[in-house]
């Protein structure tokens, strides 16, 4: 019935084009203007890089392979080969690995370095636009300060070579997140991943209800959230059927409205969600939600409940970001188990390790190490190649950039660490980070430890951190 | 039902297991007092405490002997700074005890509040923290009140050294409390240790402890000094007659006052204040900025409660934060712990021991100041013990000293070990949790007949 209905207003409107058209006098329709879809464009190079051939080292490639006595070489920005026995050309910066490992750079899926950078005062409180619980209008790029000097601690410290930064959870859409390359830079426009589609936060549970319950508004409830989330999709698919009949056909320009344009950039597949959702059936609620509005989530985030429905997100094709052992700071984290992310892995799901913390993301591979240790306790096999691709390949999966990072394969961006141990012990540190084959830190080298402009001047600038 | 069962035998038999003697044989033992670890090592826990552990440690007749080769053997970790017990989950107002915005502030102490039942305790059990020191968290004044020592057990009573100190917050957040202002915290608390003295002249002179009892325990027996209320006071005071009554055992240093500062000068202050006040016990906590005025602080023989890995500049008075603070104020002689301070204190101690685990890490990272494995082990057992006069009693292996005792699948410091066997008091524990438990009924997703809420 509602086809038919339709249909025929269609037919109406066709024959409305076409009268118009038929009149000599009306000029023809303007053809669709384009607007531009990246307006706030990546001017990130890749500094420049000596080529290096990293030998005898233990590599796990990011991908759940895994070369004992292994080499990788990088030059001009990329991972060139990687295999035993590698030679070199002359030139080539030779790094002797023994006893040493070798992964791709960490990517952390969740982050807010930059959005809530340190130190933490009001005056930095730039991730959460609390004043409406849809404002998928907001970027986290706009929010973003370079000079968050938690940037150098992910680097030297964490190994931390892509983030992902996100709005914050304070309501049902956050807004758009931006994923960076972890290079010290001027503006974010200088760290911004080129070619990295951009995510939309959405939130679900405790987080919107309680803000906006608390202010006497809409939604105060779980099904509260619901409710305002499927209207704003509604809104959202009715502005895109406005855009696209435009770009197809041209006419009148509709108004542009910054929201519904990210809602029409998910509904289209080219943003990608990223759902902040802690609890299994709230998971599975937000599932069924995106089929009906036609969307499709990346990855749910915090999912400290993914291990009651693992099966689900294996099905659906559907990233959990997990932390290790994080429980207990909420009512939707009670139920938070050390075994989660092996769990997730073990039912086949994309499993991802990720921060949300200025000072986690400094020990992701720790994390990792956890969350590896509570597996085979449990009594699962679980090797440390395959366990490495939950910092590395399933995040870049989850974001979209698995063709141009997250493994040591050859041609893509030698974003690559140099780990002093074995890469999962709280005994291990990064001894060198190089970023699209440039070396960004170097233990070893003082001068090659990124200082913020906040903490030039400062008691402890430049100090080991 | 069998892991229930055992559970109720634990409960019910708590009292005669303490009176086993239980010796642990084959393991790497590291007694926790800095030494470094001993090989095929013995431990032996009779009536509840250490009788002895090391090397060539004879097992006494009719001891129970558990196997530990391959695996490690320390004393349980002691939280060095946490909220454990005052919360089952932090986000649930109803369901946390730390701070109150009620009239008292000194007064008031944590003891009645901690709930041993509390999951967090469990978790940490299970993860081998025995003990913690656990502070109130401030309300409406600088004064948090009194805090305690807990241990982890099974059992009906959580606290061992109820009063053991009284807490205050000297950085900013003392500054907020004070009404925005580092200067009126310092007025407020001079104001308030004149108000106890006033009300405390004519008790007893604080008990003296002597060299010989380094870890003797003046502990206060009764919080509420209960003659004090008759006594006058002059017009012009601003405590609650409760909250002078309980500053006057810190001000005879009966108790220790712990006072929370990061930055450099709030540690001077800190220093001064005990030149000014010699009878106060002072233990520092936080000191993320504590190895820029390292010597000092070593002089004043101040002990330390750190965070381990706090490197941020997350505030104008942690400028200066590294993780090498701990190992430079080491370096430097000062008296150093682990704490998780105000680092999701109420749950997550059992961190204790990577943060320890990260701190042996920086010992091979150029210009970095770490720790020897001995020490880090020391930094989360016997060094919170000592901060807080306790190193007789708990945080070793050295005879005496009650029976915590875990056995490690391996390297405790590295974060592939778990504990799995934990002895609080010489009575060994249950490990099961609510976490695990939910692991085993999802692990498996196969559908059965029934769903999962029937399965346990």
């Amino acid at each position: 019935m509602r086809n038919v209905k339709a249909r025929g207003l269609g037919l109406v409107a066709a024959l409305a084009a076409s009268l118009l058209a038929g009149c000599a006098t009306t000029p023809a329709s303007e053809p669709p203007v384009k607007f531009n879809h990246d307006p706030y464009p990546s001017t990130y190079r890749p500094y420049p890089g000596a080529p290096a051939l990293l030998k005898n080292a233990t590599i796990l490639d990011g991908n759940g392979g895994r070369i004992d006595g292994g080499d990788v070489l990088i030059a001009d920005g990329k991972v060139q080969a990687i295999g035993r026995g590698l030679s070199a050309p002359a030139g080539t910066v030779i790094v002797d690995g023994t006893g040493k490992y070798v992964t791709p750079g960490v990517i952390d899926i969740h982050s807010h370095l930059g959005d809530y950078p340190s130190p933490a005062v009001a005056a930095h409180d730039d991730g959460n636009e609390a004043t409406a619980p849809a404002r998928p209008e907001v970027w986290a790029e706009h929010s973003v300060w370079p000079q968050d000097p938690g940037f150098s601690r992910a680097l030297a410290n964490g190994g931390v070579t892509t983030l992902q930064i996100l709005p914050g959870s304070a309501n049902l859409f956050g807004g758009r997140s931006v994923v960076l390359k972890n290079v010290p830079a001027r503006t974010v426009q200088g760290m911004k991943f080129p070619g990295a589609p951009y995510g939309l936060k959405m939130a679900c549970g405790e987080n919107p209800k309680r803000v906006y319950g608390s202010k006497g508004q809409m939604p105060s409830t779980r099904m509260g959230n619901i409710a305002v989330t499927r209207q704003t999709w509604l809104n959202a698919q009715a502005y895109k059927r406005k855009w696209d009949a435009y770009e197809a056909k041209g006419g009148e320009m509709p108004e542009r409205d910054l929201a519904m344009d990210t809602l029409r950039g998910v509904l289209a597949g080219e943003i990608l969600v990223q759902n902040h959702c802690y609890r299994a059936d709230e998971m599975a609620i937000m599932i069924d939600l995106s089929h009906e509005m036609g969307y499709k989530i990346s990855a749910f985030h915090h999912a400290v409940e993914a291990y009651k429905v693992a099966d689900l997100l294996q099905r659906e094709g559907i990233c959990a970001a997990m932390w290790a052992d994080w429980y207990g700071f909420k009512m939707e984290s009670y139920d938070a188990i050390r075994e989660n992310i092996a769990l997730v892995d073990k039912a086949g799901a994309c499993a991802i390790v990720h921060s949300d913390d200025p000072n986690g993301i400094q020990r992701l591979y720790q994390e990792a190490g956890k969350a590896l240790a509570a597996g085979r306790r449990a009594g699962m096999a679980i090797s440390e190649e395959h366990a490495w691709t939950w910092l590395s390949a399933n995040p870049a999966k989850a974001l979209h950039i698995f063709d141009k990072t997250g493994s040591l394969t050859p041609g893509k961006d030698a974003d690559v660490v140099l780990w002093n141990g074995n890469p999962f012990s709280t005994y291990t540190r990064p001894e060198r980070v190089w970023i699209d084959g440039a070396l960004m830190y170097d233990a070893n080298n003082p001068r090659l430890r990124p200082v913020s402009d906040f903490e030039l001047g400062q008691p402890g600038e430049g100090d080991v951190k | 039902m069998s892991r229930k069962l055992l559970l109720a035998a634990l409960l019910l038999s708590a009292a005669p297991a303490s009176a086993q003697t239980i010796a642990i044989v084959r393991g790497t033992v590291a007694i926790g007092d800095g030494s470094a670890p001993i090989p095929g090592g013995t431990v032996v826990v009779h009536d509840g405490r250490v009788v002895a552990a090391g090397a060539n440690v004879a097992v006494p007749a009719g001891a129970r002997v558990i196997d530990a080769a391959g695996k490690w053997v320390t004393p349980g970790i002691v939280a060095g700074f946490s909220r454990l017990g005052l919360t089952d989950v932090d986000g649930v107002d109803q369901a946390t005890d730390i701070s109150s915005d009620g009239p008292f502030s000194a007064a008031l102490d944590i003891a009645p509040a901690i709930n041993p039942n509390a999951q967090p305790v469990a978790v940490n059990r299970a993860d081998g923290v025995t003990r913690a020191i656990v502070a109130p968290g401030v309300g409406k004044s600088i004064f948090a009140g009194q805090g305690a020592l807990i241990d982890t057990a099974v059992d009906r009573d959580p606290v061992t050294r109820p009063r053991l100190f009284q807490y205050v917050e000297l950085g900013e957040q003392g500054a907020e409390q004070a009404g925005g202002s580092r200067a009126a915290a310092h007025v407020l608390l001079r104001n308030a240790l004149r108000e106890a003295s006033e009300l405390g002249r004519g008790l007893p002179a604080a008990v003296t402890r002597t060299p010989s009892q380094p870890d003797s325990q003046p502990v206060v027996r009764n919080p509420n000094e209960s003659r004090l209320y008759d006594a006058r006071r002059s017009q012009d005071v601003l405590l609650t007659r409760f909250d002078a009554a309980a500053l006057v055992p810190v001000l005879q240093g009966r108790q220790i006052l712990m006072i929370h500062a990061e930055r450099a000068a709030d540690i001077r202050q800190v220093i001064a204040l005990s030149r000014e006040f010699p009878r106060l016990r002072i233990v520092l906590v936080g000191a993320d900025e504590g190895w820029t005025v390292a010597p000092e602080l070593a002089r004043s023989g101040i002990p330390v409660i750190a965070s381990a890995l706090s490197d941020l500049p997350a505030a104008f008075e942690t400028i200066a934060a590294t993780q090498s603070n701990i190992g430079r104020m080491r370096a430097a002689g000062v008296k150093v712990a682990i704490g998780t301070i105000n680092d999701d204190d109420t749950r997550m101690a059992f961190r204790a021991r990577e943060y320890a685990g990260n701190l042996v890490a920086l010992a091979k990272l150029p210009g970095a100041a770490g720790l020897s494995w001995g020490e880090a082990l020391a930094m989360v057992t016997s060094r919170p013990a000592e901060a807080v006069g306790l190193g007789g009693e708990i945080g070793s292996l050295q005879p005496g000293r009650r029976g915590d005792v875990v056995i490690w699948s391996a390297d405790p410091l590295d974060n592939m070990a778990a504990a799995e066997t934990v002895l609080i008091d010489g009575v060994e524990q249950p490990l099961v949790t609510r976490q695990t438990r939910l692991k085993e009924r999802y692990q498996d997703l196969t559908p059965g007949v029934l769903p999962p809420a029937y399965r346990r």
